[in-house]
């Protein structure tokens, strides 16, 4: 069993092992790019349907049992389905109108469209992903929300070029990069099924390419966030550990009002560096979500 | 460089200021897509202030709220706004949606009913007496006018332009 081997990590092992076996929330995000928060819960209760907000991102609704796909909120581009914590990396990202954003690793689009609004739909948002499949549910995504300062690329994030925007380097980037997706269990039961740690060591060097192309292509004093939905160490604190080592960068603390643990300073007789603890660790009993990792760099300095 | 002057499928090519700057023959203009949307539907010029627009094949306008010098390779850049193939130019559902709330003419209003039918993808007929071609449809959500799309006005009926994939039967 996949998650006997998070047992030393966790403080309540039960309550985290009870809360992976439970169905997850539906959430969606207010996309305040086409309205406010306000009209979107007008339009929601008109429409029959019952929510709470987040308490700690204010665009976040928790609804009742039934989909809001067939709603008029919906169908406007006002609402955007997404799991709770998934929303926590753009938050932390903190982009601000003007600027230059780059989202490596972006389809099916639910971060880049939170960043998308979150910078007022101005500036640069680069979005990238090295699927065309999943690029096409991106870019229908972004213009039903009405998104319009996306460039979309096609490549892999790996060897990403800035050629096409003139060399310049980006502001931010959200490096929110492919996993094993242990977190996700609540949302897909067979996450586990094709897990095993050969995947997982495969796709941490992955994941450590992936973020030093972004900590290079970010200017100096830029800021570069990176996020999994997965427990496993090996692709969360060994990943930033090692990347520490290879690029201009340092961990730095960041505050959320969600319950979250530090970063883990060892595993498996592995020692990382002890900035890692300045990432957190979010375990789905912690706040009744998915589980995720996030982590905020600076760049040079 | 021959091939900047002709549309090539997969390429972005910039939309000229003016049509007296163009090289592509029949390549719309920026002072033409500014004229259309203040013409057909009241869109002040200054939404589109600190746009850049773009066609990539032949009859696609792009709007990007930013602008880049050299777009070659990318996928997108910002949203599909404008189909001008045809003698009359069609916004896009998404365009609707998004810049549709500034429009101040040839906005057609519809009631629940309608409304519902209309981004189910069938032809209804509301009361209209204004142009016929392509029009602004909305309806009230949450105590205002929203835009749903666009759709066709012709004979004495609406006919949805809502696309396939984007037609929902409301709860």
């Amino acid at each position: 069993m996949v998650l006997e081997r998070y047992e030393p990590l966790v403080d309540d092992y039960e309550a985290f092992r009870a809360a992976c076996e439970r169905p997850l929330p539906s959430v969606v995000r207010v996309n305040t790019i086409k309205t406010t928060v306000s009209r979107a819960t007008d339009a929601l209760a008109e429409g029959g349907y019952e929510f709470e907000r987040a308490d700690w991102l204010p665009e976040l609704l928790r609804l009742d049992s039934r989909r809001p796909g067939t709603s008029w909120p919906y169908f406007h581009g006002w609402l955007y389905g997404q799991e709770e914590v998934s929303a926590l990396p753009a938050v932390v990202c903190d982009p601000h109108p003007g600027e230059r954003v780059f989202d490596p690793c972006a389809a099916p689009g639910s971060k880049t469209t939170q960043l998308a609004a979150r910078m007022d739909d101005t500036g640069t948002l680069v979005a990238n992903d090295s699927n065309l499949g999943r690029l096409s549910a991106l870019r229908s995504n972004a213009e039903r929300c009405g998104v319009t300062n996306l460039v979309v690329t096609h490549g892999d994030a790996r060897n990403f070029s800035l050629k096409p925007f003139d060399g310049e380097p980006f502001d931010r980037a959200l490096v929110d990069v492919p996993c094993s997706c242990e977190g996700t269990i609540r949302k897909n039961p067979d996450a586990f099924d094709d897990w095993n740690l050969g995947h997982v060591r495969s796709v941490s060097g992955i994941q450590r390419a992936i973020l030093r192309r972004a900590v290079q292509v970010t200017r100096e004093g830029g800021t570069v966030v990176y996020s999994t939905c997965t427990f496993a160490p090996e692709e969360n604190e060994a990943v930033l550990d090692a990347v520490l080592g290879e690029e201009d960068c340092r961990l730095v603390p960041f505050e959320v009002d969600l319950e979250t643990r530090p970063g883990v300073t060892e595993w498996d007789g592995e020692r990382f560096d002890g900035s890692v603890r300045h990432a957190k660790r979010v375990y789905p009993h912690l706040n009744d979500t998915g589980g995720f990792f996030c982590a905020k760099l600076e760049v040079g300095a | 460089m021959s091939d900047h002057r002709e549309n090539v499928s997969h390429r972005f090519d910039r939309v000229p200021e003016t049509a007296a700057d163009r090289e592509v023959e029949g390549r719309p203009s920026r002072a033409a897509v500014l004229d259309f949307w203040e013409e057909r539907f009241g869109v002040p010029r200054d939404v589109f202030e600190g746009y850049s627009f773009w066609e990539k094949g032949s009859g696609k306008l792009w709007a990007f709220a930013g602008d880049v010098s050299a777009p070659t390779e990318v996928e997108a850049l910002g949203m599909t706004f404008l189909r001008v193939r045809q003698e009359h130019w069609k916004p896009t559902t998404d365009a609707a949606q998004r810049f549709g709330p500034h429009a101040t003419k040839n906005v057609v209003h519809l009631e629940e009913d309608l409304a519902r039918r209309f981004v189910a993808g069938e032809t209804v007929d509301p009361e209209w007496d204004g142009d016929w071609g392509y029009l602004v449809v909305t309806h009230d959500l949450a105590g205002n006018p929203a835009p749903l799309g666009v759709g066709l006005y012709l004979y004495d009926e609406l006919r949805s332009q809502i696309p396939k994939g984007r037609r929902r039967a409301i709860d």
